[in-house]
């Protein structure tokens, strides 16, 4: 494999305005947003994107009940329309502060893939490939973090929150890109607090290195350069439970009217925190909130599950505006598919890949755009639908934004030359 | 009344006594000497002929290369891999201290009859093949029983059966999913929100990787367009032996007249498509139904990509690392000489075809190779060359469940087995899922070569369980027992070694934690606590080698 391996690092990967704002305004944000801060210059307009907030709604939402209504119609159930800040998008009733907010919203109603397992589905939407029996395929995050460089950010730069059971990976290249898993972000993260006082951990550190010494005596000596990476992440572990910058993962000092505007559920603490972790320099976040699965009483899981994507995801756009952080974070919000046309008789939707709502909002995205529509009769499928997009254009668009060469070729494992993305931009939501 | 009270009171009395006790009190002397006798000496030489048939490739790689060979390591090392790689752990001290009171000699050839005398070698090895055949997760729901599926293959594994004989009910039994376990390889595939049926592509898929070590799902889509003559038909007429399969209310069983149809890339239509097998088609016969012609045909004597596929795979889980990667991809043709087939893959299929497909004859032969009892450390530089050849042992990432299971035993001085405390495995059981949970399951590609990662190390120095196995407690700490009831700090040292890298300090580690545990500023037991912490969290703990 001859990957080039960049560093992520680099301040100007940082949203300098979004942090000076940060240093003064806002004071429980870490001290690592002043010190970039003072680096800082205006930004250049234009500039790619930095970072990605995914909103992962495992399961598969409703298109009928969040983006994509079609009250009236027999396909419609119990699901009304409201206007939007966007001229000529309407959504889902069950929506409200979303819909203020769509005017930074761009909408693609006419997503297909061929996938409708559960698994394989997640797999092709976080990854932009379908499953592949020769080769595990790296997430968005991953990607990003292999091929954007950074400096000073000191905690994981790839983070899923609440991650279920199929969180995002770094694939073949390699499980340091795997993003670091956490949960609600009340609290401290398990396992960061050392469970001794400073100095015997220091002392045991150095009974570790004894031991260390050994083992690598002669063995190879790349051993863990290229195999182990023992020490190296037992350094890194050690840097972030020492860091200022931890305090990102906690949303605790946040002032309670802001967790208030997130809802101030599990999602929403997530959504909150992801700007905080973005503010601080990580590259990709991903905050999944569970249980689209409506197989029965469709309406009655679907508006749950709206009514803590709503207030979540909305304040997340407005928060990342305020903090002039939103033109450089792309933020998408969906599932591995939608959910069928006709309700079955136990008030259910099923899985229904042939036409389902995928939402992007922030850098390089056009707020206000809405591409594609799904049949009012709930009969067509792919490639008829109207505005169809496939899974890999949404990643090539990401890419793109990002300044990433999507075209690039990874030499994989398996010798199989690779592209980055397979997918063509959605020129249509594209600022 | 006051009488029954009181005679309930003395039952409560004596069932809480009972199992205090069984965790406070030892329930049995050391028995392990007596479960187990090593081979006899005929059949030791007769194991050690293939090994030495195995051993003149390596040999040749190595001369043929110019590369220096490490010497033989220890034989407390190779007892570390054994135990590591067949039952997920580390030697007990009670193990340990029975395997160091028997005659020099015979060690090995012991270790491995008493390994296969207990269930932990069952249970362990049948978790690594169930993931080959299908998969980690939990399958539909109640049509799948993964639970009943692995009990079912550790048994299998305990009984040492004919390992053809066990492929050929995996691919064509019949019955219900809890009565006829095997048929769970079947219904692990049935798509819950399609047909209800079981997937013929998804088992095509499984057949060729687990059992022919055949990369076949590759051309499912088009033609192999890398270089290779494999078709798409190939991969469906493979599939098509499935079609007859059908899930109903008396289980898996088959239905002969279903036919399976197929849209071929560049198709305007379906085809119907027959089954046919892609290679070796002279060895397919006619049998009763199309799963147990495709089974018969699978474990052919002479169908040598099977017995090629299960030697690498037991290769690789007895040693942390196949002879060939990926695992589930051999040549289907080609030879030792010709560089096709890494040294010892023939001479393995030679011996495992002519001896009953018997998996206990196979591990043994691959521990009495030189290749496998070489030290991974030399005192000269080894490189990835060394390593690959097998010049030098390579050093593999442990599976998480070895992390967990070495943790569990380093911290109890006395084996946890089956024949443990029902509280001590209910504890562990949950212990070993949440160490799962967080440290990161290896999932079906557990012999990918992966580094550490921060999350791993974090839970390693700071996570509840190293915590609870290290802090002060008497009853299930080696820590606690070691500060107080070692005779002086070079004992404590030593055994706080064994238990954990399953060897005795060197000089320096000696001098070094020796010095530590006589310091008198600090706590006695938090002194020991710290040793185990660092022991714990040492490369050489994490690492097979």
């Amino acid at each position: 494999m001859t990957i080039q391996h960049s560093q992520c690092g680099g301040a100007d990967h940082f949203s300098r305005r979004t942090l000076l704002k940060a240093a003064g305004g806002l004071p429980w944000l870490t001290p690592l947003a002043a010190q970039l801060a003072a680096a800082a210059a205006a930004d250049k307009s234009g500039a790619p994107a930095k970072s990605v907030i995914v909103l992962w709604m495992q399961g598969g939402p409703s298109q009928l009940e969040t983006f994509d209504p079609h009250p009236g119609k027999m396909i419609g159930g119990d699901t009304r329309r409201i206007s939007t800040s966007a001229a000529g998008v309407e959504i889902s009733h069950l929506m409200p502060s979303t819909a203020e907010v769509m005017n930074r919203i761009a909408l693609l109603r006419g997503v297909t893939s061929k996938e409708g397992d559960h698994e394989r589905a997640t797999y092709n939407m976080k990854t932009g490939y379908r499953p592949d029996p020769t080769l595990l395929h790296p997430a968005i995050g991953a990607v990003m973090c292999h091929e954007l460089f950074s400096t000073g950010v000191e905690i994981p730069r790839h983070v899923s929150i609440f991650p279920n059971q199929w969180p995002a990976h770094g694939g073949f290249l390699g499980n340091k890109y795997d993003a670091f898993k956490m949960d609600d972000p009340l609290g401290d993260l398990p396992d960061l607090p050392r469970r001794v006082a400073d100095e015997r951990f220091a002392q045991r550190r150095k009974d570790l290195d004894i031991l260390e010494r050994s083992f690598t005596r002669g063995r190879r000596s790349d051993l863990e350069q290229n195999r182990t990476l023992h020490l190296s992440t037992i350094d890194k572990a050690i840097t972030m439970m020492n860091s200022e910058q931890i305090q990102a993962f906690n949303i605790e000092d946040a002032p309670q009217s802001l967790r208030q505007d997130f809802g101030d559920t599990p999602f929403g603490r997530g959504c909150l925190c992801a700007v905080q972790l973005i503010e601080t320099g990580v590259r990709c976040v991903e905050v999944t909130l569970s249980g689209w699965d409506s197989h029965i009483n469709n309406h009655e899981l679907q508006s749950g599950r709206a009514a803590e994507l709503d207030p979540a995801f909305s304040a997340l756009v407005r928060l990342l505006e305020e903090r002039n952080l939103l033109k450089s974070t792309v933020v998408l919000c969906g599932g591995e598919f939608g959910r069928t046309p006709k309700i079955n008789p136990a008030g259910g939707r099923d899985h229904w890949p042939h036409g389902f709502s995928v939402a992007l909002a922030g850098g390089g995205i056009r707020g206000g755009a809405c591409i594609g529509e799904t049949d009012p009769a709930g009969s067509k499928v792919t490639p008829d639908i109207a505005g169809s997009v496939g899974i890999a254009d949404i990643h090539a668009t990401i890419y793109q934004t990002l300044g990433i060469d999507y075209h690039h070729m990874y030499d994989t494992p398996i010798g199989r030359p690779m592209a980055i993305s397979e997918g063509k931009p959605i020129a249509g939501i594209l600022a | 009344m006051w009488l029954r009270n009181l005679l309930f009171l003395g039952i409560c009395g004596i069932a809480v006594s009972a199992v205090v006790g069984g965790l406070v009190v030892p329930q049995r002397p050391p028995q392990v000497a007596e479960i187990a006798h090593p081979l006899d000496e005929s059949q030791q030489n007769e194991i050690q002929l293939v090994a030495d048939r195995v051993d003149e490739q390596f040999q040749q790689v190595w001369s043929d290369a110019g590369l220096e060979i490490a010497l033989p390591a220890d034989e407390l090392t190779q007892i570390r891999r054994i135990s590591l790689g067949l039952t997920g752990t580390v030697p007990s001290l009670e193990e340990i201290r029975v395997l160091e009171s028997r005659p020099a000699g015979d060690r090995l050839s012991w270790w491995l009859s008493k390994t296969f005398a207990d269930r932990r070698y069952g249970d362990f090895v049948a978790e690594r093949l169930r993931r080959a055949y299908v998969g980690v997760e939990n399958g539909p729901f109640l049509i799948y029983r993964g639970r009943r599926f692995l009990t079912w293959l550790s048994d299998q594994l305990m009984e040492n059966r004919r390992y053809d004989q066990l492929t050929r009910e995996l691919i064509s039994d019949n019955g219900l999913w809890t009565d006829a376990p095997a048929v769970n390889f079947v219904t692990a595939t049935i798509d819950q929100d399609g047909t209800q049926r079981p997937d013929p592509v998804k088992l095509a898929g499984r057949v060729t990787r687990a059992f022919l070590a055949t990369r076949l799902d590759c051309v499912q889509c088009h033609d192999d367009n890398m270089g290779g003559d494999l078709k798409q038909s190939d991969f469906h007429e493979l599939a098509s032996f499935f079609r007859e399969a059908e899930n109903s209310f008396v289980g898996i069983r088959d239905d002969t007249k279903a036919i399976y149809e197929y849209q071929y890339l560049y198709d305007d239509q379906t085809t119907t498509v027959a089954s046919q097998v892609p290679f070796n088609q002279d060895l397919l016969q006619e049998g009763a139904t199309e799963r147990e012609r495709l089974a018969n045909w699978v474990t052919h004597p002479e169908n040598r990509p099977f017995a090629r596929a299960i030697i690498n795979r037991i290769w690789a889980i007895t040693t942390g690392k196949p002879l060939i990667e990926p695992v589930d991809s051999i040549p289907l043709s080609g030879s030792f000489e010709t560089g096709e087939y890494p040294p010892g893959l023939e001479p393995l299929a030679d011996d495992f075809i002519a001896n009953g497909f018997d998996l206990q004859r196979l591990i043994r032969v691959i521990v009495a190779t030189k290749a496998f009892q070489r030290d991974s450390q030399a005192n000269f530089e080894i490189t990835a060359a060394h390593e690959e050849t097998w010049a030098a042992y390579p050093v593999t990432r442990l599976r998480p469940e070895q992390v967990i299971g070495a943790i569990q035993q380093a911290a109890a001085l006395k084996t946890l087995d089956a024949e443990s405390h029902i509280l001590t495995q209910l504890i562990n059981f949950g212990e070993h899922n949440d160490f799962l949970k967080r440290y990161g399951d290896a999932g079906e590609d557990e012999f990918a070569e992966q580094g550490g990662t921060i999350p791993q190390r974090l839970l390693m120095m700071n996570g509840n369980l190293v915590k609870e196995r290290t802090k002060d407690n008497l009853l299930r700490n080696s820590a606690t027992r070691l500060a107080i009831l070692s005779p002086d700090p070079a004992a404590a040292v030593e055994v706080a070694f064994l238990t954990t890298l399953t060897r005795r300090p060197n000089q320096a580690e000696a001098d070094y934690f020796v010095e530590r545990l006589r310091d008198d500023s600090l706590n006695p037991r938090q002194k020991v606590e710290d040793l185990i912490w660092a022991l714990l969290n040492s490369s050489e703990f994490a690492w097979n080698h």
